[in-house]
């Protein structure tokens, strides 16, 4: 039985309130990122003794962590370990799976996402996400990009028109596609389609971006882009990442949590955690002893 | 030799050939059955020589028949004498052939069975003519004048004289025709109008109301007798002109033009003539309507009937099918209830078609529309209006058989919309219905087009449900004209497939019948193909629009 530490939380103490800015940021990028490095961690999503059952199998065993805003905290650890069962419990996305039980509670900005009275469309409005796979709609790149604001009943054209260029540029891909927003967004590459959809993810201006490892069907030179594209986005929103790829852990996240079989191990600061890990498991994980 | 045996049975080769056998054999039925329908039914509209046969039964004179040789074959001569056929004795079997002699006002019958024994001789001479008629069959013969009125028109040559007065009798025809159905049709619409609202004021006991309606109706009845009038002095005039023909025999007859369709001479048109007339026939086939008993002349309503039912059919079937295969796939609890109903379901798709035509005929015609003429039609009854087969309970029926095959194709296509793109709809915040109508729905609009194509191709070949439900032998309308409102689904209509069946089965002219069904069959066909076409065309355009279901 792996050794749990209860309670987890980063170094950083995260006790201030939330205050959010939405929207995309165009300054300059270096004074931006400057400014961002010297904001202190405040908390975004906290996760207490969160324990997630499939039928009687139980998934993630008394999970509790803190999760900084605007930063990126990323989620490691071997196949079926839970890391992407606990991402997706931060939009309530397991919820469309029949037999599935939650203990626990999940907040964000201090509001409980458990709660019954919340509207789970609303929460997953304020909850963006990503998947492996990119799975853009068979429709044009605009239409795709325009889906979530649409979805709110946004239809002015002048409305539509500023958004979707401005979640493009914010997914780098506004300049790949400029002339030919009105294509079909199936005739873009992998890595393309990727950027389109978190451009589409990050168009209705949520709070959180979850990814779930977002790089992991695509070549290298499109990973990298997708990595720098995570590292400019966290300016602006809270990411949590899940990946199988330690080095992409290491060298996009601030933070990183190491989760085995159910429970987190561990949860610290990305460059503590490769260095210095305190867990014997965590060690002979991203040492490649096992998994 | 069993090493080798065995190899090739593991290498798959038996296997390859079965199967292929398999297609191959479906093919060669597929196509020669088309290739039957088709040389059959096309042939039968190109004109025929005229033959003019020697005849000699026994020792009596010989006679000259005219017609046309439509078929041989070997029969026994037994089977020929008790037929009253002459043939020599030691003869066992003796071919004969098929003429169609025509001239059934004179002779009795169109066709005539004559052993190659009787027949002194075959020539084809020029100047025989063919006339077809609008009753008793074609004529075969020769022309000896044109007349008007009862003067003979002393003309050099009297071929001339025909075509303009053909083009003038056509032209009266049109008219009169116009005024019969269209005026007339008013006229006895607006009396029986009137006619029902007597009938219920009177039943509310509102006699000076009913009487206030009186010179309404004496006005419908001035114009009815002017009209009256007016059809029949076109009728005197249309029946002016009559052409003088002689028969193979020297009888003479007079043929009114109004009784002739067209007239031609078969012995002396050269290949282009013959094409023209061809495609003239077959034009009249596909747009003009039955004559003879339905043995003669075209099936236009038919074709009209069998597309305006199976249209009348999808938009019931299509909707009906997609809503209950959402409910099923998106609502519904998985559970024994929802299997259940999905098993009946399937299983609803093979009940044979007849107890669907018991159904509707006891569920929609009986039950809803006896109802809704005592709800709606209250005046007209004892006469019904819905409470009789009609358009729309066929539709009904056969939406009813169809139903299945959309809901099932419309589940599968639901269930092959990825996951992935479910999710991503759901993960910017959309609900469940929101996704539905934005996402799912349109990518499963192929799959609608796939039940929408087997439900058609269905619902266009099945006639047994249909015979108790609306079909007719031959509808005096169309369900669809100017009258309002326009489009009458209460009316019966026709259908190719009880087309066929009644042209070749129930007809007394079954040898004039014959080709006519082999070309109703092929169109038919025909129809149903490029019902399906265009159903396909929709289909993969939509599927090109949507290809991301694939991964």
């Amino acid at each position: 039985m792996p050794q749990t530490t209860d309670n987890v939380s980063p170094q950083h103490d995260a006790s201030h309130p939330a205050t959010l800015t939405h929207g995309v940021d165009f300054r300059s990028a270096n004074a931006h990122r400057e400014e961002h490095a010297k904001q202190p961690d405040r908390e975004c999503l906290r996760v207490e003794g969160l324990s997630l059952y499939y039928g009687d199998k139980r998934a993630l065993n008394s999970v509790s962590m803190a999760i900084p805003e605007k930063r990126v905290t990323a989620f490691i650890g071997p196949s079926g370990c839970g890391k992407s069962t606990l991402l997706r419990c931060f939009n309530r996305m397991n919820e469309l799976i029949s037999d599935v039980r939650i203990e626990g509670s999940i907040k964000l900005h201090g509001d409980d996402i458990f709660d019954p009275r919340v509207n789970v469309a609303n929460l997953r409005r304020r909850v963006g996400m990503v998947f492996q796979k990119p799975n853009p709609f068979p429709k044009s790149i605009y239409e795709n990009v325009a889906y979530g604001l649409r979805i709110q009943g946004v239809n002015s054209r002048r409305v539509l028109d500023k958004a979707v260029e401005n979640s493009l540029k914010a997914a780098a891909l506004w300049d790949e596609v400029r002339d030919r927003v009105h294509d079909s967004a199936l005739g873009l590459s992998g890595g393309q389609q990727q950027r389109l959809v978190i451009a589409r993810a990050i168009a209705i201006e949520p709070e959180v971006l979850l990814l779930d490892e977002p790089a992991s069907a695509l070549d290298p030179i499109s990973t990298l882009k997708i990595e720098e594209l995570v590292y400019e986005l966290k300016q602006n929103y809270t990411i949590v990442i899940v990946t199988h790829n330690m080095q992409q852990a290491a060298r996009v996240s601030d933070y990183t949590a190491f989760m085995y079989m159910g429970d987190l191990i561990e949860f610290g600061e990305t460059k503590k955690l490769f260095t210095t890990p305190r867990q014997k498991q965590t060690e002979d994980y991203i040492t490649g002893r096992y998994g | 030799m069993k090493q080798n045996l065995q190899q090739w049975v593991a290498s798959g080769n038996p296997w390859i050939w079965l199967t292929a056998g398999a297609v191959s054999l479906s093919l060669v039925m597929v196509f020669g059955l088309l290739v039957l329908i088709a040389a059959n039914g096309l042939e039968h509209f190109w004109p025929k020589q005229v033959a003019a046969l020697t005849v000699q039964a026994g020792e009596a004179e010989p006679e000259i028949l005219l017609g046309e040789i439509v078929d041989e074959e070997t029969v026994s001569a037994t089977r020929v004498r008790e037929a009253g056929g002459t043939v020599p004795e030691g003869m066992v079997v003796v071919r004969r052939v098929l003429v169609k002699v025509g001239n059934r006002d004179i002779g009795g019958t169109d066709f005539r069975w004559i052993p190659e024994t009787e027949i002194r001789n075959i020539d084809y001479p020029s100047g025989v003519l063919v006339a077809e008629r609008t009753e008793w069959g074609n004529f075969y013969g020769y022309l000896v004048a044109v007349r008007e009125g009862e003067d003979i028109l002393q003309a050099t040559d009297p071929w001339q004289e025909i075509p303009p007065r053909l083009a003038r009798v056509e032209d009266m025809r049109g008219e009169l025709r116009k005024l019969e159905r269209v005026e007339m049709g008013q006229i006895n619409a607006g009396l029986e109008d009137l006619r029902l609202r007597e009938r219920s004021l009177r039943a509310q006991g509102d006699e000076a109301g009913a009487r206030a309606l009186l010179p309404q109706r004496e006005a419908l009845d001035a114009r009815f007798k002017a009209l009256s009038a007016r059809i029949a002095e076109l009728h005197a005039s249309f029946d002016r002109d009559s052409l003088l023909l002689r028969t193979s025999t020297g009888e003479e007859r007079v043929v009114p033009f109004g009784k002739v369709v067209r007239i031609f001479q078969p012995n002396n048109m050269h290949w282009g003539e013959k094409a023209w007339h061809y495609l003239m026939k077959v034009g009249e086939f596909v747009g003009d309507e039955p004559r003879e008993a339905n043995t003669e002349g075209g099936v236009f309503p038919a074709i009209f009937g069998t597309v305006l039912m199976v249209m009348v059919m999808s938009l019931i079937a299509t909707p009906f099918g997609v809503v209950a295969a959402i409910y099923l796939r998106e609502y519904a609890k998985p559970g024994p209830v929802t299997s259940a109903i999905r098993i009946a379901v399937n299983n609803l798709a093979g009940v044979p078609s007849i107890v669907y035509g018991v159904f509707g005929f006891g569920f929609f015609v009986y039950f809803l529309g006896g109802n809704i003429d005592r709800l709606f039609f209250a005046e007209k009854l004892p006469a019904p209006t819905f409470g009789t087969p009609g358009l729309l309970w066929s539709a009904l029926t056969l939406a009813l058989l169809t139903v299945p095959v959309v809901i099932v194709a419309t589940e599968e296509g639901l269930t092959r919309i990825p996951r992935a793109i479910r999710e991503g709809s759901l993960a910017l915040g959309a609900t469940k219905a929101e996704t539905l109508w934005r996402t799912v729905l349109p990518m499963a609009t192929p799959a609608m087009m796939t039940g929408l194509i087997l439900a058609v191709a269905r619902a266009a070949g099945e006639v047994a449900p249909l015979m108790m439900v609306g079909v007719v032998k031959l509808a005096p309308t169309l369900p669809l004209d100017g009258e309002f409102p326009f489009l009458h689904l209460d009316r019966k209509f026709m259908h190719l497939g009880f087309h066929i069946y009644d042209v070749g089965f129930q007809s007394p002219n079954v040898e004039a019948a014959r080709p006519l069904v082999f070309a109703t069959a092929l169109l038919l066909v025909l129809i149903i193909v490029s019902l399906n076409l265009a159903a396909i065309q929709i289909r993969n355009r939509l599927r090109e629009k949507y290809h991301a279901a694939d991964n």
